[in-house]
């Protein structure tokens, strides 16, 4: 009998097959609740509008932006690419309250293809979202100057950004209680770190005190990058930062995170 | 290879930093090929040792093994070796029911081929065959049941925990459960079963266990158990909690059990009900209080555990039971 039912693989390819067994689960889901992508998408449409028709006015950039709106879309999809690894927290919550995790933990399964798979569903979510918002963001009058190849990379650099943040996301998402702690918890995190940044604003703007934070931080990073790729201008080391930072948080908080898994009952 | 599919030697385990013990040193010797019953409330510790047993949850102390394999040195060569299923009916409910299967065969590393085929003979076997295709958020609670249940026999597990698969379901969805059950075990399979239900366990188990409080009260066949308890429980009503008082001192010596008195309520365990009976009337009667209601039944779980502690099986729930997590129950 073992001869049919079993196939003969390392384990790493087995860890491999978990993770994407348990992506596809999660994408299932996420055909099955259109809704749920929907309102995902939405959020940073309404982020687009208002910022790019009521507060575009109020908003001084520098000449070299050409327009706000220029300076808005990248900042915007580096805001949503951050929202969108909060998923991350949320799915993980839920699945721990259906006690589903409970099940995979009795199943001989890589134990960090739960948060592994989790984690590339969500980077999944986060492409398809991008796409729509960039393609929003053109139609709004985003006018980038960079080149084709420095767009796809600074595209690159936020989903990567992104993609490590989801492994501290997943941490929240197993220590909270339920998927709606789960999101609330992520706030008063992603909160100052997108809107005290340059995502939205020049620094410059703000007072000394908060642009020593604003300045310094990944996100403002990872968008002061972003925006210099996708624009074609200068922007010094924030690329080799933002990837640093992201690096950082993935080798930190992806074995932190596998580690609270297996404790978490 | 041990005779036993499973051994435990004198589990303990407490929540909250020792606030509460969920298990208080249990030792358990379950046979091969049959069904265990691990009988208790709510909140004795069954599903504590079945998650314990099943590697989600390590033991405080004592150790176990699993078809031979120690549950916290090796893991991995238990996992491979145990199916679970239990009241929650963990399905997964933005997938279909083929899917469900398919996930759990692939997580448990099986070939795709095998997976595709072995779904599908357990989807009709469970008589899920109709829905095979449709969202298990639209299944009701037997469905779950069965589907949960099915997933953890994907892999042809040779040991299965059974975590109060019942409770919950009509007695119809009862009645199909129980003849899967026992198809199973007549295929060589080991179940350890807990339930809440003494009829469960008679009519599954050979041999029990009754955790009350994370600790053993009882063990023995189902017979043992029952010839200890008696046969029958007589219940009599009174005008008045004053009657009942009376009355008890008239009937009380027809059993050699303590009596279960609440207010106007008397239960006494019998050998002999219909005879005993009669004979309680009699004695009621000759000494003028009246009966308002009388009623024979089969003993329950709570009546076991009033003959084996002296009183009613308390229903306080320690945090022993996956306790914040779950939504509803």
């Amino acid at each position: 009998m073992t001869d049919i039912m079993h196939d003969d693989r390392s384990a790493f390819a087995w860890a491999m097959s978990d993770v994407l067994t348990i992506a596809r689960r999660n994408i299932l889901a996420l055909v099955r609740i259109p809704s749920s992508l929907v309102f995902a998408i939405l959020q940073p449409i309404m982020f687009v509008l208002l910022f790019r028709y009521v507060f575009a006015g109020a908003i001084p950039v520098g000449a070299n932006f050409g327009s706000y709106v220029n300076y808005l879309i990248p900042g915007i999809l580096v805001q949503t690419t951050i929202f969108g690894a909060v998923g991350t927290a949320i799915g993980l919550a839920e699945d721990l309250q259906r006690g589903l995790i409970e099940r995979f933990r009795a199943l001989p399964m890589a134990r960090m293809a739960v948060l592994a798979g989790r984690t590339v569903s969500d980077l999944a979510r986060n492409i398809l979202i991008l796409l729509v918002i960039t393609g929003i963001g053109f139609l709004v009058g985003f006018s980038p100057g960079g080149s084709f190849v420095a767009y796809l990379q600074a595209s690159l650099l936020m989903l990567s950004f992104a993609y490590c943040l989801s492994w501290g996301f997943a941490y929240i998402g197993l220590a909270a209680p339920n998927s709606e702690t789960a999101q609330a918890m992520t706030f008063p995190l992603i909160f100052p770190l997108t809107f005290a940044s340059s995502i939205f604003v020049p620094l410059q703007s703000m007072p000394s005190w908060l642009q020593v934070f604003a300045r310094n931080q990944p996100v403002s990073q990872t968008a002061e990058a972003v925006r210099g790729l996708m624009l074609g201008v200068p922007h010094g080391n924030a690329t080799y930062i933002s990837l640093a930072w992201a690096l950082g948080a993935l080798c930190l908080l992806g074995p932190l995170s596998t580690r609270v898994y297996k404790k978490v009952a | 290879m041990s005779t036993f599919a499973v051994e435990a030697h004198d589990i303990v385990r407490s929540f909250k930093d020792g606030e509460v013990q969920a298990l208080k040193g249990v030792s358990l010797m379950v046979p091969r090929g049959e069904v265990f019953g691990l009988l208790g409330p709510n909140g004795s510790g069954k599903t504590t040792m079945v998650r314990i047993l099943s590697t989600i949850l390590a033991p405080n102390g004592g150790y176990a093994t699993v078809d031979g394999f120690d549950v916290v040195k090796q893991p991995d060569a238990v996992r491979r070796r145990i199916g679970l299923a239990g009241q929650y009916a963990t399905v997964d409910e933005n997938l279909t029911g083929f899917e469900n299967l398919r996930m759990i065969g692939s997580l448990n590393h099986l070939k795709k081929s095998y997976v595709i085929s072995r779904a599908n003979e357990l989807l009709a076997q469970f008589g899920l065959s109709d829905a095979a295709n449709r969202t298990t958020k639209g299944y009701s609670g037997g469905m779950r049941r069965r589907l949960d249940l099915a997933a953890a026999l994907v892999a042809h597990p040779p040991i299965l925990f059974l975590d109060e698969p019942t409770t919950g379901l009509d007695p119809q969805s009862r009645q199909d459960l129980w003849g899967i059950i026992e198809n199973l075990v007549e295929g060589g399979t080991t179940v350890l079963l807990t339930t809440q239900y003494l009829e469960e366990a008679d009519r599954l188990a050979k041999q029990l266990v009754v955790l009350n409080k994370g600790s053993i009260i009882a063990q023995g066949t189902s017979a043992e158990l029952k010839a200890q308890l008696g046969t029958t429980v007589l219940a009599l009503t009174f005008a008045s909690t004053d009657d009942a008082a009376r009355g008890l001192e008239l009937v009380r010596e027809l059993s050699d059990k303590p009596a279960n008195v609440e207010g106007s309520l008397i239960e006494l365990t019998l050998d002999n009900g219909p005879r005993a009976a009669a004979d309680a009337l009699r004695r009621l009667d000759g000494g003028g209080i009246t009966v308002t209601g009388l009623n024979l039944r089969e003993p329950s779980l709570d009546d076991v555990f009033l003959n084996l502690t002296g009183h009613k099986a308390e229903d306080e729930v320690p945090a022993d039971v996956r306790p914040s997590r779950k939504a509803g129950k």
